[in-house]
């Protein structure tokens, strides 16, 4: 499904600042696979999400999506079948606009020259009252008086309404509070379910990482150093997750964040 | 009760000439509503442009093509948006800077387009004013024949404005001002958006300028320059009382500010202000409506920071006095 081979990245090279981001990263992930990553910061979770969706060019490798080569693909060609959630709920859709034009430019359906059409507008409100947090009734108004949480999970819909070959999570949830956190986990759960997405979801909860999906990856240094799935997976604890960093790195995990949301 | 009579009669002449000149620039500000307010970009050229337009269409209504004038002026328009935006989308030059380069290009531009001079006259040329005052002749409407021409040529572009703003591209243009990563997640390119936007803006910029030409009968270089700020500051009065409502109410407020502020500068002018004020009168507005929220917002700091000031003082005086 998703191939990535010898992917490299260095940012700054040639200066003082050079840092190595992604190192010979090379990946398969299968379809219908839900990844979580954990990694310490700087490890090169974002970075892989960057060069996956097309922020930036790698430096050497190759990309292959569903057997097509998307290594030099533009990243708005690229958003056509990946769809992507960043930590920071405000990114994800424009403001000024409704909650229903978000949707009809996210849907991208009709010619560039047609209006929202009333089917559109129905269809797009019944995928809003799935969300179940009382959006359908205002679909007209700009998504700027919106929640974060509720930003969010709009721009989970927006990011699923055509069911992309890949749906990139990075630590969507985090900045949301806890209650609105566990709605929109319960809703990317269900909605990955029914479309039976590939998904690869950063998370910097350990146990999260372990309850979610069929498949963990560990990063470390821009690199994979730990993929675990199957039986094995479910035998691990967040403590063996530890202990493995520790052996595989050479070095305790010293991040706080990820030591303290276990 | 005469002299009353005449004050009516001036007042509504003048009236008039402030709705017919407003409406004029209004296109401008009809214009700049789509690169400043929708996408986010202060376009610079504007003055070069209004220029431009009116330069393009009187050299062509004076080769005896009155109709032809206003397309070509139009493209000619279209033509410099593309330019800037090219730069600031595929060049990597910075999206104000673009607009001042274009703009100072323009200038070369206009006065060639002008046949290497910094004026021309069209006094006893054929325009479309002229056509459809010898057309009205001896109707009521006769002496409304400019507000007439104006009015049609706003009406058609308010009026594809609003419908434009609600397609796919419209909407993709809107939310390119707002989040360019969320229409490139939804797989438009914002570079694209970004050209058509500034391509149709200039587009209406420069029919903005051909209609001033036409309407005064000349054209000198100078015509379009303070159009950006004298047009910025229109849209500003115009969202302080229209605020960000629904596209269209947003139109009609950009075109109501267009004309109060000729109005008020109009009025000033009958109160011996000096012609030559407009420019300073629009930039002072442009200053006012930008940092009047801001410093609205900073206000209770102000107040605080004071007060505390105030405190330490005579704090310092008892602590002075008790030593």
């Amino acid at each position: 499904m998703l191939k990535l081979e010898k992917i490299n990245k260095t940012f700054n090279a040639g200066t003082i600042n050079e840092k190595k981001a992604l190192s010979d990263l090379s990946v398969h992930v299968k379809k219908g696979d839900f990844i979580s990553i954990i990694g310490a910061n700087g490890a090169g979770k974002s970075t892989l999400f960057n060069a996956i969706a097309g922020s930036f060019l790698t430096d050497s490798g190759k990309i292959m999506l569903d057997g097509e080569d998307i290594t030099m693909m533009a990243e708005h060609k690229r958003a056509k079948k990946i769809g992507r959630l960043f930590q920071d709920p405000m990114l994800g859709t424009a403001p000024d606009i409704s909650i229903e034009e978000n949707l009809a430019l996210a849907a991208g359906r009709g010619g560039w020259l047609s209006a929202l059409s009333k089917k559109d507008r129905e269809l797009f409100r019944e995928k809003i009252a799935l969300l179940n947090m009382g959006l359908e009734d205002r679909m007209t108004q700009p998504v700027g008086l919106l929640s974060g949480g509720q930003r969010q999970a709009l721009t989970l819909m927006m990011a699923t309404i055509n069911p992309p070959k890949l749906l990139l999570l990075d630590e969507h949830t985090a900045a949301l509070d806890p209650a609105t956190s566990e709605k929109v986990l319960e809703l990317t759960k269900k909605i990955i379910e029914e479309e039976k997405l590939t998904c690869l979801m950063i998370t910097h909860n350990m146990q999260s990482a372990l309850d979610l999906g069929n498949r963990t990856f560990m990063m470390h240094q821009g690199g994979i150093i730990l993929d675990i799935e199957g039986e094995e997976r479910k035998n691990t604890t967040v403590n063996d997750l530890l202990n493995m960093f520790r052996e595989r790195s050479g070095k305790a995990l010293d991040n706080d964040r990820m030591l303290l949301s276990r | 009760m005469s002299i009353f009579l005449d004050f009516l009669k001036s007042a509504s002449s003048l009236g008039e000439t402030a709705l017919e000149l407003g409406l004029t620039g209004g296109l401008t500000v009809l214009a700049l509503f789509l690169s400043y307010s929708m996408l986010n970009v202060c376009d610079l050229s504007t003055d070069g442009c209004f220029t431009l337009g009116a330069a393009v269409g009187a050299v062509v209504a004076l080769s005896g093509h009155p109709f032809l004038s206003i397309p070509v002026a139009m493209l000619a328009g279209l033509i410099s948006g593309f330019v800037t935006a090219f730069l600031q989308t595929k060049m990597g030059v910075d999206s104000l800077l673009s607009g001042i380069i274009v703009n100072t290009a323009l200038y070369s531009v206009n006065i060639a387009v002008m046949g290497n001079s910094s004026i021309l006259n069209m006094n006893k040329t054929d325009t479309v004013f002229s056509i459809l005052k010898s057309n009205l002749e001896g109707t009521v409407f006769a002496v409304h024949y400019k507000l007439i021409v104006i009015l049609v040529f706003v009406i058609l572009v308010s009026v594809f404005l609003a419908l434009f703003l609600k397609t796919r591209i419209g909407l993709a243009i809107r939310a390119t001002g707002n989040n360019p990563a969320m229409v490139r997640s939804s797989s438009i390119n914002p570079v694209m958006t970004t050209i058509i936007g500034l391509c149709i803006a200039n587009t209406f910029t420069a029919l903005s300028g051909c209609l001033m030409a036409q309407a005064q009968k000349s054209v000198n270089i100078d015509i379009g320059s303070g159009m950006v700020t004298i047009a910025l500051a229109s849209l500003l009065i115009g969202r302080t009382f229209f605020g960000k409502k629904k596209i269209p109410v947003q139109i009609i407020g950009a075109l109501i500010g267009a004309i109060i502020f000729r109005l008020v500068y109009t009025i000033a002018l009958r109160f011996n202000m000096p012609a030559y004020m407009l420019k300073a009168i629009s930039s002072v507005i442009v200053v006012l409506a930008i940092s009047g929220p801001y410093l609205k917002s900073r206000f209770p700091l102000l107040c605080r920071k004071l007060q505390l000031a105030k405190e330490q003082k005579t704090a310092g005086k008892e602590g002075s006095r008790n030593a």
